[in-house]
């Protein structure tokens, strides 16, 4: 860190969040699903201070009261960078189909999301079809945020590949499980060129605070907020642990140490 | 003729065209995107695109999701 810079002014220290060319002052990234109605969906979002929202792209007679709103009316797509994701996919192919209407959907939108689940237990990713939908999807032209495991090699394959942003999951989707494994997630940012977002594992805010910590560029999120008692509340809770958790990493923590280290001089005392 | 359409098979005229199936299924003005046999049917053609037998018809939207 440049010692030049003045710690008065913190905001000084960061720079914003660069995702295919656009910066972003969030680092909190939502899903959009779970939640209650179309109402608690849209105050959470706010409340988080995402500015990129996912959404899934499913059968137009499924998943959704007719009554009610378009998430996209909710979360315009003016106000909103929209990350189509291809969750439920299992195979390559189901997946760049899933791209593919995704951007005729949101007019020629290139970002999108990549998952491609290997197991319904688990929602691991299957690796060898993610590369494989990886490749084709870089080749057409999409901006790839992927969704991958924290294995560190594959974390940097997905980079050279061409992926613009590298998603470790912390835990299982969904699971609330939080940082099972640190060190990886560290290697994973130590190596990368990309920016790397934790995705999938976080239950609390400690556990949005951690990830960042460990030097993420972001954390995206869902279960954790929709989930929560009071959704609103805690993705208020996120967006604190979210900017908390960067401002530790860039101040740089103490060393651990087994012994005490007084806090007070030991000169000066008159007992 | 009939045609699936969203894994639901459906009995439609001959030269009803993409668009008329949409109006069919009061999706009309809502933001969609069609898929026929695999293929995208982009949104400029619908007025024209017609289909023909055993057609697999998917017209997706975007949901909530994580």
């Amino acid at each position: 860190m440049a010692a030049v810079i003045s710690q008065s002014s913190h905001s000084g220290f960061d720079t914003p969040l660069t995702i295919a060319g656009v910066e972003y002052q969030s680092r909190l990234l939502t899903g959009t699903g779970k939640y209650k109605d179309m109402e608690e969906t849209r105050l959470a979002t706010e409340a988080s201070g995402a500015e990129i929202v996912t959404v899934a792209i499913r059968r137009t007679n499924i998943g959704q009261n007719p009554d009610e709103p378009n998430v996209l009316d909710v979360l315009p797509a003016d106000k909103y960078t929209i990350l189509p994701n291809t969750a439920g996919c299992y195979t390559a192919e189901d997946a760049v189909r899933t791209c593919r209407l995704a951007r005729e959907l949101l007019d020629g939108h290139k970002l999108v999301k990549l998952e491609v689940i290997g197991d319904e237990k688990t929602l691991y990713p299957d690796i060898t079809a993610t590369l494989e939908a990886a490749e084709i999807l870089i080749e057409d032209g999409f901006d790839v945020m992927v969704y991958t495991t924290d294995d560190p090699l594959i974390a940097k394959r997905l980079e050279d590949m061409g992926c613009i942003a590298v998603m470790p999951l912390a835990a299982p989707i969904g699971s609330g499980l939080g940082i099972r494994n640190p060190y990886n997630i560290r290697t994973i940012v130590e190596n990368a060129n990309v920016p790397i977002l934790v995705d999938a594992g976080v239950g609390t805010a400690s556990d949005a605070a951690i990830a960042m910590e460990l030097g993420c560029d972001g954390v995206l999120m869902n279960t954790a907020i929709a989930g929560a008692n009071y959704p609103v509340l805690m993705a208020s809770a996120m967006k604190k642990a979210i900017e908390a958790g960067r401002e530790a990493y860039l101040a740089g923590r103490i060393m651990r140490k087994r012994y005490a280290s007084a806090s007070s001089p030991i000169e000066g005392t008159f007992f | 003729m009939k045609i699936i359409v969203n894994g639901q098979s459906s009995d439609v005229a001959a030269d009803l065209t993409a668009e008329q199936l949409i109006e069919s299924l009061g999706l009309t003005g809502k933001r969609l995107a069609m898929e026929v046999n695999r293929d995208i049917i982009p949104r400029s053609s619908f007025t024209t695109h017609c289909f023909t037998p055993g057609d697999q018809v998917e017209i997706v939207r975007a949901i909530g999701g994580g």
